[in-house]
């Protein structure tokens, strides 16, 4: 059995939480609170990628519960720990999809390489595991060999695939024919992938827009979940990106990935505050189980180095 | 693309050129204000503080304080200094006995297969290089057939795809193949891996060894965090790399990896990839870089640019004509042929100065490469003699000419008027009005008029 889902995530996220714990030492040789120590402190939580405001809001806090009093390096960790989980707390929902329609419409989007064709193999994998029919549509129809990255999920997760019948197709066509199909097999679910894009470029994001309008041409309720992938090593443009995927595809949650590299993925903590939206899944490594639901105490105790 | 950055930086000095002289805690005001850019920027914390240091020394000293205007020399000092810190730009270093091997090392999508498939196309058109392509990337579903689709589309050679090798051992065939196949270059295009990962780490030690790779690029996308640091660290230290390779710097991430990169490298910058298409590669030089985070456009980027998509005799020619007064529809169109060569209008307007600046206006005007099409096909519509003499082209004319190219006649009409617009002011050029760049782009007239 692999590592319990803490352990896991807490050994990805270890640099993370080495890191902030080494700014933590340096920072309590002295361990009365003062100014000096709560900007070294915003900048170690901002190393994490948390963002200016996050930190500061974070620090603040501190600052107005703590300052001028003695204070060890735990009890910081743990305030913090505490302050991010309450603020995630919200966003830790499960995916829900609407019980009568039928099939489901998954659609992942997000920029280029963030790992939307991975999170679908992972994902798709285990939404058959619990008894359901799952489609695959490779609406990716621009970069080359992401139809057929998709094909090898379908056929390693042994799921029917609707692709384009060539190069460059329409993705709005491919997604549109890819729910016919889906509605004539029966299917529960059909999970859509689309071509990476960077969210300023307007003809691309017209073209996401299209895709989802043709769709609601067959079930204007569909797509039941539109789910941004985050790549965890991005930094503040996550901000642009969530803001943008959400004004063009109404995205519904959010899925960070690559949480098991050394990036800390803390701009989920800024996000959290920011656009109050449902983070459905983090991704902690290559297995199928490391696509994991998000657990907001978990996550705050990994991204602070504490035991839970 | 550092838009929000300079945006950051200009409300600062804007708090500063309003006074005349800049008092110490002016600047410390204004250093706090440039750490949070920069911060917010993605650049690494270390790197600011660098940067921030060598800065203020330069600021209070009384050279500043004495200048006449403090808020534009503040502007300059951090202007060098971000130049310093991004290091001078280098091309690929092929000097070696060809094959010359090429590794391509990074995160998993970061965009290495992309760039791999860009830097190849260069290579082969604007140096006549003979290139091979191989994917060692096993682990990605469809990586291999993405970087053969990707040889395809360049026209050069992959690496014949062997199922079930190991890297080690495509990276073996692939050397000996660009051995006895007389390539100059050879590209190993590896699997995105954590810097952590050891098997994988230590398996790109072990090509590394074997091929012995006269570069080694590190690709980094653009929109990365604060770890892009650590990332370039630890594959430096491990690898061993000769450059990097920034990505997605056409998307709107403040792009601080680029600052961050060489100082925690050492290592130059050699190219930045600019978009989608193949041809969206640039190479990196500072003091664009730099002008671009301040907000001053990259003019240098932009003469490239359009040097390289027309011909000194095309231009000539363009000049007399319009010179002459009689530059018909026919030289319309040979303008926007051009300017579609010339790559995404988006990413050029972007290089001219002062347009970054209304970068706002720029996406909601819509600018779109598909408008160039448009006005392509409207042009195409119509008769010899109606692009001769556009004169002649009456509602008749123009209904028929929108049912030709399928678009409505009011496009037709904005067409018709751009190039009156556009002799117009040829006309003024005569009389020795603006010149140079400018009427390459018909003064903004060859397109219709945005963002008002």
């Amino acid at each position: 059995m692999a590592l319990s889902w803490f352990k896991k995530l807490k050994q990805g996220l270890g640099k993370t939480s080495e890191g902030l714990s080494e700014g933590f030492k340096d920072i309590f040789v002295r361990k009365r609170l003062d100014d000096d120590m709560l900007e070294a402190l915003e900048e170690t939580l901002i190393a994490a990628d948390m963002g200016v405001e996050s930190a500061l809001a974070l620090t603040e806090n501190l600052r107005q519960e703590k300052f001028d009093k003695d204070i060890t390096e735990q009890e910081v960790r743990t305030f913090f720990a505490e302050k991010i989980t309450a603020k995630m707390q919200p966003c830790q929902q499960p995916l829900n999809l609407p019980s009568d329609a039928k099939p489901k419409v998954i659609m992942m989007v997000g920029v280029n390489g963030s790992g939307k064709t991975t999170t679908i193999g992972k994902l798709s994998k285990q939404i058959k595991d619990q008894g359901h029919s799952v489609m695959l549509a490779a609406g990716d129809t621009f970069r080359a060999g992401a139809v057929e990255q998709l094909g090898v999920w379908a056929a390693r997760n042994d799921l029917p695939i609707a692709k384009p019948h060539k190069e460059g197709a329409d993705p709005a066509s491919v997604i549109f024919k890819a729910y016919e199909q889906a509605k004539a097999q029966n299917i529960d679910y059909l999970i859509c992938d689309t071509a990476g894009r960077l969210q300023n470029r307007k003809e691309l994001m017209d073209e996401l827009e299209k895709v989802i309008r043709v769709l609601k041409k067959h079930d204007d309720t569909a797509p039941h979940a539109t789910l941004l992938v985050l790549d965890a090593t991005v930094g503040q443009n996550a901000h642009m990106q969530t803001e943008a995927f959400k004004n063009v595809a109404g995205v519904t949650g959010l899925v960070m990935t690559k949480l098991d590299s050394t990036a800390k993925g803390g701009v989920l903590v800024a996000l959290a505050d920011k656009h109050n939206l449902p983070i459905h899944y983090i991704g902690i490594g290559e297995g199928v189980e490391d696509l994991r639901p998000f657990d907001a105490e978990g996550y705050a105790h990994a991204l602070l180095g504490l035991e839970t | 693309m550092f838009d929000q950055l300079s945006g950051r930086l200009d409300g600062v000095f804007k708090k500063l050129t309003g006074r005349g002289v800049l008092s110490e805690k002016d600047i410390d005001a204004a250093m706090r204000e440039i750490r949070i850019a920069l911060l917010e920027a993605d650049v690494a914390l270390p790197v600011i503080k660098t940067l921030i240091k060598k800065v203020k020394e330069d600021a209070v000293g009384e050279k500043v304080l004495k200048s006449i205007k403090p808020g534009e020399q503040v502007v300059k000092i951090v202007n060098d200094k971000l130049v310093e810190i991004l290091g001078e730009g280098e091309g690929l270093n092929l000097a070696t006995q060809p094959p010359a091997v090429v590794m391509m090392v990074g995160l998993q999508g970061s965009g290495k297969t992309t760039t791999t498939g860009k830097i190849a196309k260069r290579l082969k058109e604007k140096e006549k290089k003979k290139v091979l392509l191989a994917s060692l990337d096993i682990y990605r579903p469809a990586a291999q057939q993405q970087l053969q689709t990707l040889a395809e589309r360049t026209g050069v050679d992959g690496l014949e795809i062997v199922e079930g090798q190991k890297p080690v051992e495509i990276a073996k065939r692939a050397l000996k193949a660009a051995k006895t196949g007389g390539y100059d270059v050879l590209f190993l295009d590896t699997a995105g891996r954590l810097e952590i990962d050891e098997d994988l780490m230590a398996e790109l030690e072990t090509v590394k060894q074997l091929v012995n790779p006269v570069e080694t690029l590190l690709v980094v996308d653009s929109l990365t965090g604060q770890v892009a640091v650590n990332v370039a660290k630890t594959f430096h230290e491990r690898i061993g790399i000769t450059g990097n390779v920034l990505t997605r710097i056409d998307g709107d991430g403040r792009g601080g990896a680029a600052l961050s990169m060489r100082e925690m490298t050492g290592c130059p910058i050699k190219f930045l990839g600019m978009g989608e298409g193949l041809g969206a590669l640039e190479v990196f030089r500072p003091e664009s870089m730099a002008n671009r985070i301040l907000g001053m456009g990259d003019v240098v980027s932009l003469v490239e640019k359009v040097q390289e998509a027309t011909s000194e005799e095309d231009m000539m020619g363009m000049m007399e004509k319009m010179l002459s007064g009689q530059f018909d529809l026919n030289d319309m169109k040979k303008q926007m042929k051009m300017m579609q060569r010339m790559g995404s209008l988006k990413g050029m307007m972007k290089l001219i100065p002062g347009v970054s600046k209304m970068a706002k206006q720029l996406d909601q005007a819509n600018v779109d490469d598909k408008m160039v099409v448009h006005q392509i096909a409207i042009i195409d519509s119509m008769t010899k003699q109606e692009r001769k003499n556009p004169s002649i082209l009456n509602a008749k004319r123009r209904q028929r000419i929108a049912k030709g190219c399928g678009l409505e006649v009011s496009a037709v009409n904005k067409l018709i008027k751009s190039h009156q617009q556009m002799q117009k002011m040829m006309k003024k050029m005569q009389s020795g009005g603006m010149g140079g760049l400018g009427s390459m782009f018909g003064g903004g007239g060859g397109f219709p008029p945005m963002g008002r």
